[in-house]
């Protein structure tokens, strides 16, 4: 299906899958369409009036037509509704291993943080045939991270996480645009997705600015601001040790059981009377208005190390 | 009652005496009148519901999000006056149910009372409120306007999260105001009552505005049922 | 001076027209039809404005920078076009108009229920309209029709909360109308007139009543709740005061996707009435096409999620809203299946109310089949967002609902003006119309596809081609818009006088001279036939 004029790129692995169903749909939307304006057409002119005074008999339906076609469209619209589930369920979680990048956006540029350190705006390198997984939040309204030629898309909201995958299947530069209205520059909030050879891409990580990778970057955070004092590594302290905490479940004072997921982790520093870890209690200090959203992201890259530091057989926890 | 054709076409005289009736002209008789009103006001007050729902649903759901922030700011409202609110308007329901009553049965002396009392109860209930809501001044937790606890209402609010605090007082003063407009529409709507009963508007058989009136009292009663538990009854302090 | 050259252009009997005059017999009046007409001079004022937005829009668009205005400027343009058109023209439309005019006369009654609160409806409306007028004069608003906080409540400097409360007014016009229809048919139908034997256009407008009164009161509360934290700096729907923005969006469409239904309801009404008359068919299929207004009514309340299918909820509740969104379209296609029957052995005519009709029905297929794209949560992930779903919309609510609105208006103008149009103008004009509009949305259909966004003041390059055949398109609409405003206007001066029935249509508004008197009728009728009765009709047209 490459190659039509009308479409855009298939640089992704979902693409295809995803332009197939297109097709499919567009193909039921012409049939139907064809057929009732020919049916309508064909009407109108066999049974156009001929003479003034004619009178029609009357015909009040007709049960068995009614329950064909009420049938036939439902049954095409469960098809439709099967596959495309499905296809959105396949391509809701990443495959494992995938690369870990975060994504901020604000009023109207996109902030880029590889976790080797390197940061970008408006540009998103990344290596050819590699998941890639993108962690995204907002400093302030609504945005939406849309790569028309990946077909993802997702909204990147204040105060919370969402994410989105893909794993480029070609090289080049792809629009990267931002699908939800965001204010006076909304328009301008575009960049562009870069896809390179493997190496190529590590070499691009290489050059440029080197800045400190974001664990690493997360782990200064983490001993500057306090942290280290109380969340000690050994269990001892007043505050739960982090290792092999990320991905797994916790269970809170109120005898509820949580996941430790990017959410739990950035309310837990923002907001950390919220939820209270069992045999623990609610000293935490809250840290909003202290962190940019930048260093919080630092300081999960952290701690998604620290959750892989003991050696436990479980398979990290889906969300 | 004044005719309801305004000025150009003859009134004929089936439509004059039906306006003397209280017939409106688009109705064939006082039954579908009467009927057309009651579904009206049942309609009316099914959109009231949903407008109502909604708040009550923006509300639930930070409730279940923060509930010790909503709890913290339950404790700052005070029971008792709430629960003497809750007696008030309930009595006034009762004296509404009764005004109708009289209405039915003809008695314009007891339908005009109990009208008076139905006031004077939902007067009762404002003043408590207007105090109430100075209240919520003196202690400053008014959000956006007036918005700085301190002292025990601080230790209160603040094991939650002052923030959603703040947003309880929001849900506090958005749900208890509406309410209280309602409330403040519904007096209007009763001196009105008061007015044409005393002129002898209403009899056995054409009584309406007295029942939609009823009705819509009744509701805003119902209202605040919900509203009182839901905001000053939260947490296991009882 | 010899009555033979007397012109036959003077009313000789009294109408509700004629009946009084002065403007306190216009705005104090409890006529129902009086009343349909000042809704029917307001939405057009409305029209007319929503619609200048609209083409200064598409000029800007010509050019990938933009062609006319500041970006700033032209986000004011889209959202200002997207609450008048929606809130001040499609949603009282046909049902402020046409059902205004018409579910009285074709009950058989009076008035409606309530003539004071349709008269207050009216005023509602227009006080509504005049914040939304003032926060456009007084500096514009740039949050889009659709309000998204934090953006609206925290960010914009903008005059939301004058247009917050012109909508939030509004609204109420809204929920009077709908209460005094549902009251209306309930209990005032003449005698004989079971619902089963009522025209398919007043299970219409009782669908639409049921989602006005239980929908606008959802969007006022919101409404209300947005203009607080924009007003006052709280944190309702604000993640940085503590608020939840996904709330808002729930909130938000609970209501505005019924919404759409009640813009689209209606012209299916009309669109039934105008089929059977110009077939002199019954509609195949009438109890289904009744009920399935019903069922579209129901479950419009079941789908609003499918507007935030990306927003990262979760995918369980993104599965049951596909679902539901895919079930909703079943009565639709229902109703177009049983339209496309009734031509099967008609005798069919096609004047201007026909070929609107017959526009209806293609363009509404075709938005409607666009809408399986959105219900698919694969596919919508891809469109969401972009200019697919502008296409999809407005095939729905100018391909469908404002051709059901222009094709009732053609159909009931002699009713309501006793004046009968050019039907030359009128055709011409509607295949104008029809034109004009594929030409306009159409590529826009490809545009989302390709990945342009929506509300985007400048675009990259690439995208020009299909905005200029979009832009060029718009201004043949718009031409097309105009035609009629001009015919119509010089018919009710120099039209030839309509008689009673000129279509020769079943249904007791036709059984009234064209227009009406004040009361309707002279005596209450009984009804005895079912609707549609057109095989036992005697006589070819006319009276």
């Amino acid at each position: 299906m490459q190659g039509l004029p009308f479409q855009p790129e298939q640089a992704s692995t979902i693409a295809r899958s995803v332009d197939n169903l297109h097709f499919f749909i567009t193909a039921v939307t012409l049939f139907f369409t064809f057929l009732i304006f020919s049916i309508i057409f064909y009407f109108m002119i066999k049974y156009r009036r001929r003479s003034p005074g004619e009178r029609p008999k009357a015909i009040e339906g007709s049960l068995p037509l009614e329950i064909l076609w009420t049938a036939i469209p439902t049954l095409i619209v469960a098809v439709i509704f099967v596959w495309g589930s499905s296809l959105y369920f396949q391509n809701a979680e990443p495959p494992a291993g995938a690369m870990e990048i975060f994504v901020t956006g604000k009023q109207w540029m996109w902030k880029v943080e590889h976790p080797e350190g390197q940061r970008e705006i408006n540009e998103l390198h990344v290596p050819l045939g590699r998941p890639v997984k993108l962690t995204m939040t907002s400093e302030d309204i609504i945005h939406d991270f849309f790569v028309p030629a990946f077909r993802v898309k997702k909204d990147v909201l204040p105060g919370r996480y969402t994410s989105l995958w893909f794993q480029p299947t070609k090289l080049g530069t792809f629009h990267l645009f931002c699908a939800q209205y965001c204010g006076a520059f909304h328009a301008g909030m575009i960049g562009s997705v870069i896809v390179l050879e493997p190496d190529a891409y590590e070499r691009w990580l290489a050059g440029g600015v080197q800045g400190e990778s974001m664990e690493a970057a997360g782990q200064k955070i983490f001993q500057q601001s306090g942290c280290s004092t109380c969340h000690l590594g050994d269990g001892t302290g007043p505050a739960p040790s982090l290792l092999g905490v990320y991905g797994q479940p916790v269970r809170l004072t109120n005898g509820q059981t949580v996941t430790a997921d990017d959410a739990y982790v950035r309310e837990s520093i923002l907001n950390p009377g919220a939820k209270i870890v069992q045999g623990y209690a609610p000293i935490m200090p809250s840290f909003q208005g202290q962190l940019t959203e930048e260093q919080i992201n630092s300081l999960i890259a952290y701690i998604r190390l620290l959750g892989k530091e003991q050696a436990k057989p479980k398979e990290e926890g889906k969300k | 009652m004044r005719t309801r054709r305004k000025r150009g076409l003859a009134v004929t005289e089936l439509e004059t005496h039906a306006a003397h009736t209280g017939l409106a002209h688009q109705f064939q008789n006082l039954d579908q009148q009467q009927d057309a009103d009651t579904l009206g006001i049942w309609v009316f007050l099914v959109t009231e519901i949903m407008f109502f729902g909604g708040v009550f649903a923006a509300y639930a759901i930070y409730r279940g999000f923060y509930f010790a922030a909503f709890e913290g700011g339950s404790h700052i409202l005070d029971v008792r006056l709430g629960a003497f609110n809750t007696v008030a308007l309930l009595g006034s329901s009762l004296t509404m149910a009764l005004s109708v009553r009289s209405a039915q049965s003809g008695n314009r002396r007891a339908l005009v009372l109990f009208l008076i009392l139905t006031m004077i109860l939902g007067g009762v209930f404002l003043g408590v409120k207007a105090y109430e809501y100075d209240q919520k001044f003196v202690e400053h937790v008014v959000p956006s306007l007036d918005w700085a606890p301190e002292g025990a209402v601080l230790a209160r609010l603040a094991p939650g999260g002052l923030e959603h605090a703040e947003l309880y007082f929001i849900f506090y003063f958005a749900m208890t105001g509406l309410h209280a407009l309602h409330m403040i529409i519904g007096m209007g709507l009763l001196l009105w009552l008061v007015l044409r009963s005393r002129k002898g508007s209403f009899t056995p058989s054409y009584f309406a505005p007295v029942e939609v009136v009823g009705l819509y009292w009744h509701f805003v009663d119902i209202v605040w049922i919900f509203l009182f538990p839901l905001l000053y009854l939260i947490g296991g302090r009882y | 001076m010899s009555t033979a050259t007397l012109e036959p252009r003077v009313y000789v009997q009294r109408n509700y027209l004629n009946a009084d005059y002065g403007w306190r017999s216009w705005l104090f009046t409890l006529d129902h039809k009086r009343i349909a007409l000042l809704y029917l001079v307001s939405v057009t004022f409305f029209f007319v404005i929503g619609g200048s937005f609209a083409v200064l829009m598409r000029i800007h668009l010509v050019e990938p920078q933009g062609a006319l205005v500041q970006p700033e400027t032209y986000n004011k343009l889209f959202t200002l076009h997207g609450i008048v058109m929606i809130f001040f023209f499609l949603i009282p439309s046909i049902p402020a108009v046409l059902g205004n005019f018409l579910v009285p006369l074709m009950i058989g009654a009076r008035d409606l229920a309530f003539p004071r609160l349709n008269l207050l409806s009216w005023y509602i409306y227009m006080v509504g309209g005049m914040f939304t007028l003032y926060s456009a004069i007084a500096g514009g608003v740039d949050v889009g029709w659709t309000f998204y906080t934090p953006y609206s409540s925290t960010y914009s400097n903008t005059q939301v909360t004058a247009v917050a409360i012109g909508v939030f007014i509004t609204g109420f016009s809204s929920i009077l109308t709908g209460l005094n229809f549902i009251v209306t048919i309930h209990k005032m139908r003449a005698p004989g007139l079971t619902w089963f034997r009522m025209p398919l256009f007043l299970w219409a407008m009782y669908a639409t009543s049921i989602i006005m009164v239980l929908g606008t009161p959802v969007l006022a509360i919101t409404i209300f709740l947005l203009a607080l934290e924009h007003l006052f700096h709280v944190g309702i729907f604000s993640p940085a005061l503590g608020g939840d923005p996904l709330l808002f969006q729930h909130l938000f469409w609970f209501y505005s996707h019924p919404a759409v239904y009640i813009m689209i309801l209606p012209a299916m009404g009309v669109v039934s009435e105008i089929i059977a008359c110009f077939a002199r068919k019954r509609i195949f299929g009438y109890k289904v096409v009744g009920f399935s207004s019903v069922a579209i009514a129901v479950l419009g309340f079941l789908v609003w999620g499918h507007h935030m299918f990306v927003t990262g909820q979760s995918v369980y509740a993104g599965l049951i809203f596909s679902f539901l969104s895919f079930m909703v379209a079943i009565p639709s296609a229902i109703k177009v299946f049983n339209w496309t029957s009734t031509l099967y052995k008609g005798s069919i005519s096609y004047e201007a109310p026909m070929l609107y009709a017959m526009g209806f029905i293609g363009l509404f297929t075709m938005g409607g089949l666009t809408g399986l794209f959105l219900a698919s949560l694969a596919t919508d992930v891809h469109l969401n967002g972009t200019y697919f779903i502008v296409a999809h919309f407005h095939y729905i609510m100018v391909g469908g609902a404002v051709m059901g609105y222009l094709g009732g208006i053609h159909f009931w103008w002699p009713k309501i003006s006793g004046r009968k149009y050019p039907n030359g103008w009128a055709a011409l004009a509607a295949a104008i119309i029809f034109v004009g509009f594929n030409l306009t949305f159409f590529p826009q259909f490809l545009l989302g596809y390709l990945g342009m966004p929506r509300r985007y003041a400048f675009y990259p390059a690439e995208f020009q081609v299909l905005n200029v055949m979009s832009s060029a398109g718009a201004t043949v609409l718009g031409v097309g818009y105009l035609i009629p405003l001009v015919y119509l206007i010089w018919s009710m001066r120099y039209g030839p006088i309509a008689e009673s029935n000129p279509w020769g249509a079943t249904g007791l508004e036709w059984q009234t001279p064209s227009p009406p008197p004040t009361e309707n009728f002279a005596e209450i009728p009984v009804v005895t036939e079912e609707a549609y009765a057109y095989a036992e009709k005697k006589g070819a047209g006319g009276d």
